[in-house]
């Protein structure tokens, strides 16, 4: 923490031009995250969570994308980057993983060659290097018979197990940065349970930073150090996992605890859920995103939420962007905590 | 369970899916055993969760009940007549009184019809003419689901995916449904939506007294949902039982497996559930492991796990009506020991979790 | 692979049988008689007869059918040509001639038609239709797609009469269609059929540019194709090993119809250019009654379209792994 952080993203902005205007899918997202760390980034669809780590990769199409902001890797910006340099950087030092395998596999090539291209790219290993790295590298990812299962196409690999090839695919090269879009979300829960237990491990191992995009707070739990609310392409509430989900800080927060049924939880106590639906990117609301839904936006009062955007007042990578003051915010968050512990 | 008929109840309900191949001529090669031999019961008012993960039969269940197919083997009873292969006239009056709600809010309605269009929809083919007129009612049922009636003559696509789902449900419950099988009707949802969605569902379970049968993946949602739970594995009900009790007690060592494999909203990083983590995924239902499916993943199983199915039964130290089909059955109550089957997280892992297996 | 060979060999037998089956019937519901064509102005019940018993159709026609089956396995003997070895289609009504011999004449013509334009157009449609997808938006795409539209909606027997005319007539550019083999003389071939196949292929190039573009811009974004490039690999190379393989298959099964539809529509061409391909040889056996020559010209056609489509599918097996073979 005390470095400069490994990764550091400021004032990102995001823009896609559409026939119908333009849309703005991230609006001035700012975070870092450490060596060795998991960013948690919660967030609905839409939220702009997806579209930010595409942008951390240089995917997005640049004929009809801007892009703007900094982008810091290990002190490299890679929104001034040439296309040769990401190419260099991609599944080398920074890897994906995407929430359908399936899709995300290309059909038509072995899984083996498939994770073998990625290192064969960026070390320039023999072909049967290559081979030998794919079948070790599936064996790490807990593939049973990896070295017959390597020459198998993804259509003959079960859901599980493709997520376990894309994992091993992305960490091909010991990756410093590993982004993480809804990996599990496709998988059945004990599948589920088995991939998060199995890229903690291999975090362990390696030191690898992961951004992970979920929209279920309890993978976010299970999983990070830091987490980061999205909401309409912002960033809504940024803090250490403890912090959020202990005390969260944000009405959008509280109202996605409040939406999500529980193992433990009170059955005869109705889910509290977010009224009304997320955000227009394209017309977005003025003022906060969140307040044409939320119930605290009176207790402000004077229509500040709907006139003024709240900054993110960050101390110490602690803070959330709303008008309420610190002791509202911590008022109402002891009254959800107590009503849900009944 | 009441000594009066049940609403729905449904004995050794079997669906095999023929697979077709073979040379010179095609010819049934094979089937895959969807749903394999079921035992359950609805009573009226009451909410019936079904869970599983993919492949284990629940989706086909809900359209075996609905009649969307017609089942292979066993007996399909609504309120004590028999619909299993009841034709398409003798389905008709029954028709209208079980409805089905889909997960998909976007494939499921029409593009090209109006919303009152589409809620009317079931009216018009079982010829309904509610006092005051079907525009009349269908304003109605759109109030009833939260949704503005002046939409009545907007198209599906000037809606949300909520808003969908809850035109979905409005079109449901336009005959007046006793009994209403859900598929799946909120994962396809954002969370925050997904809630509105739950309680909906919930408020119309309370106050017209509809019966639910709720299939889904997510067992908190079915918990908040549902009175009574059955947990599918493989095309079978592997426990049935009261919500409380399934919950809180479980006794089949793959239920224990699903609920300690849900993530906790917890930010505290020691867990306080049990750790079992399977290896693997389902087999296929093409080929089902012989006696119990479960047993190919399970830390527990021996010969007579391949060799004897175990009888949906109660097991010692159940309450009634918690039936659990397991020949080893988890003592009641304590929570296990970490059970890491997993060959990859045990090999990555630093020593501690290794291979842990109960007897 | 021997499974599925094995199949669709029995299914294309299968085929073939009830296509010559619908022909022999088809045939003899119209009123003409070929036997009365042939036996000219001054026939009496008598030579009638006898000609009928010499063109082999004086049998009830199921009776024919099975001579003809007999005929096309193991040969036959005819009272007044003698022995017709194995593959036979019996003789021409109109000129005598064996109808197998006629055939191998004239279908390297039909052939070379079909499989030149094809090449053309496949290079120049898929091309074009690439370079346009990959320019997606911009003029290049626009010029494409527009230019496809107009080539599609073009039709053989305006485009070929006009592209003579200025081609070879005005502007002496091309040659006049003619047919020369190619073991004979491969540039006469190339230069005698140039014009044909430039003509076959604007139409059918359209095709192409507008599928092939449609193919490559849906694969393009495919999810894998943006995991290739998460993994590091180059646009191109992208391109070429992920996208392109993704957009082949479907192509590969118009190609396979297209093919077919070249060769039923060898008919208008051949009539078009003034060449003597099988098509031509169809439109003068229906002229002249002259069964075996029609069922003969039917059956080629059939099992080249049959046998097209059986490589086709086992060429989409081979681009795309989740096509099993059965």
């Amino acid at each position: 923490m005390s470095s400069t952080p490994f990764l550091s993203v400021r004032d990102l902005r995001v823009h896609f031009s559409t026939e119908d205007g333009m849309v703005k899918a991230v609006d001035g997202l700012s975070f870092d995250l450490a060596h060795g760390k998991t960013l948690g980034i919660v967030g609905e669809s839409g939220s702009g969570k997806s579209v930010t780590n595409l942008a951390v990769l240089g995917l997005h199409h640049p004929d009809h994308t801007e892009v703007s902001g900094e982008i810091l890797l290990d002190g490299q910006d890679l929104l001034t980057a040439t296309e040769r340099e990401l190419e260099r950087l991609r599944g080398n030092k920074m890897a994906m993983i995407f929430q359908d395998a399936l899709a995300s596999l290309s059909p038509y090539h072995s899984i083996g060659r498939q994770i073998g291209e990625t290192y064969r790219k960026h070390t320039g290993a023999s072909k049967r290097d290559a081979r030998a790295r794919a079948v070790e590298m599936l064996r790490k990812v807990g593939i049973p018979q990896p070295d017959l299962r390597v020459d198998d196409y993804p259509h003959q690999f079960s859901g599980g197990m493709r997520q376990r090839a894309m994992i091993a695919m992305a960490l091909v090269c010991n990756p410093e940065l590993l982004i993480a879009d809804e990996p599990t979300t496709a998988l059945d829960v004990t599948v589920q349970a088995q991939i998060m237990d199995l890229l903690k491990e291999l975090q362990q191992e390696t030191g690898t930073s992961i951004i992970f995009i979920t929209h279920d707070l309890g993978v976010i739990a299970d999983i990070a150090d830091d987490v980061l609310v999205m909401y309409g392409g912002k960033c809504v509430e940024r803090g250490t996992k403890q912090e959020v989900l202990r005390a969260p800080q944000h009405p959008y927060t509280w109202g996605l605890l409040g939406s999500m049924p529980t193992l433990e939880g009170d059955v005869d106590v109705p889910l509290s859920p977010i009224p009304g639906t997320p955000p227009s990117l394209l017309n977005p609301p003025t003022g906060c995103r969140f307040h044409p839904r939320c119930t605290f936006a009176e207790q402000v009062g004077g229509g500040r939420c709907a006139a003024e955007q709240p900054p993110l007042e960050l101390v110490e990578g602690r803070g959330a962007a709303c008008h309420l003051t610190g002791e509202q915010r911590a008022r109402f968050s002891a009254d959800r905590a107590a009503a849900r512990a009944h | 369970m009441s000594s009066t008929t049940p609403l729905l109840d449904v004995a050794g309900l079997t669906k095999h899916f023929p697979i077709m191949g073979g040379f010179p001529i095609r010819r049934k090669i094979g089937a895959v055993q969807a749903v394999d031999g079921l035992d359950f019961s609805v009573a009226e008012g009451e909410s019936l969760g079904l869970v599983g993960e993919s492949g284990c039969g629940k989706s086909t269940t809900g359209r075996l009940i609905t009649r969307l197919l017609e089942p292979t083997g066993g007996r399909i009873s609504y309120r004590g007549k028999d619909i299993s292969h009841a034709s398409r006239r003798e389905l008709a009056p029954i028709r209208s009184e079980i409805q089905m709600i889909f997960q998909d809010p976007y494939a499921s309605l029409n593009p090209r019809q109006t919303v009152g269009k589409i809620i009317s929809g079931p009216m018009e083919i079982n010829d309904v003419n509610p006092p005051g007129g079907r525009e009349k009612r269908v304003r109605e049922l759109l109030e009833t689901v939260g949704l503005n009636p002046e939409h009545y003559n907007r198209f599906p696509h000037e809606f949300s995916g909520g808003q969908r789902q809850r035109i979905g449900v409005a079109r449901a419950l336009a005959l007046e449904p006793k009994l209403i099988v859900a598929d799946e009707p909120v994962s396809a949802l954002d969370v925050s939506i997904q809630a509105q969605v739950v309680n909906l569902l919930q408020k119309l379970q309370q106050e017209l007294g509809i019966a639910f049968v709720f299939i889904a993946h997510d067992l908190a949602v079915v918990r908040h949902f549902s009175q009574r739970v059955a947990v599918m594995y493989l095309g079978r009900i592997v426990e049935i039982a009261d919500r409380d009790e399934l919950y809180g007690n479980p006794r089949h060592p793959y239920t224990r497996a699903l609920l300690s494999a849900v993530p906790e909203v917890s930010p505290d990083d020691t867990p306080t559930r049990e750790r079992i983590r399977l290896a693997g995924d389902v087999p296929s239902p093409v080929n089902p492991p012989s006696g119990c499916r479960f047993r190919t993943r399970c830390w527990k199983a021996t010969d007579k796990c391949a060799s004897e199915t175990p009888p949906l039964a109660r097991v010692d130290g159940s309450r009634a009506g918690h039936l659990t089909a397991c020949h080893y059955p988890e003592a009641a109550g304590d929570p296990g020991e970490e059970i890491i089957l997993d060959p990859g997280i045990a090999a990555a892992g630093s020593g501690t979790d290794t291979v842990v297996a109960k007897d | 692979m021997f499974r599925f060979l094995a199949r669709r060999i029995v299914g294309a037998a299968v085929i073939l049988l009830i296509i010559s089956a619908l022909v022999f019937v088809l045939f003899y519901t119209a009123p003409r008689d070929p036997a009365r064509v042939a036996c000219g102005k001054v026939c009496t019940p008598e030579t009638l007869a006898l000609v009928r018993k010499n063109l082999g159709i004086a049998d009830p026609v199921p009776v024919q059918y099975w001579h003809w089956l007999q005929a096309v396995f193991v040969g036959r003997d005819y009272p007044s040509y003698g022995h017709c070895p194995a593959p036979c289609l019996g003789y021409s009504f109109q000129n005598r001639e064996p109808v197998f011999g006629t055939i191998v004449d004239r279908f390297p013509t039909t052939l070379s038609l079909s499989i030149g334009s094809a090449v053309v157009f496949l290079i120049f449609g898929v091309g074009t239709g690439m370079l346009a997808a990959v320019k997606q938006g911009k003029s290049m795409d626009k010029i494409a797609s527009s230019a496809s539209l107009v080539g599609s909606s073009l039709q053989i027997y305006i485009l070929g009469p006009v592209a003579m005319y200025f081609l070879t007539d005005q502007l002496h550019l091309l040659q006049r269609p003619t047919y020369t083999p190619f073991t004979q003389n491969p540039a006469a071939w190339f230069t005698g059929l140039l014009l044909p196949w430039l003509v076959l292929s604007v139409i059918f190039t359209a095709n192409y540019t507008r599928m092939s573009r449609s193919q490559l811009v849906e694969t393009l974004s495919e999810d894998y194709v943006r995991t290739a490039r998460a993994k590091g690999l180059p646009r191109r190379t992208v391109f070429f090993r992920f996208a392109w393989r993704g957009a082949m298959g479907p192509i590969v099964t118009i190609f396979g119809l297209d093919l077919g539809v070249l060769l039923g529509g060898a008919i208008i061409t051949e009539k078009t250019f003034s060449l003597q391909g099988i098509g031509a040889l169809s439109v003068k056996a229906v002229a002249t009654n002259d069964l075996p020559t029609l069922l003969g010209v039917v059956m080629v056609a059939a099992g080249a379209i049959v046998v097209l489509n059986i490589v086709v599918d086992a060429v989409y097996a081979l681009i795309d792994p989740r096509v099993r073979l059965a």
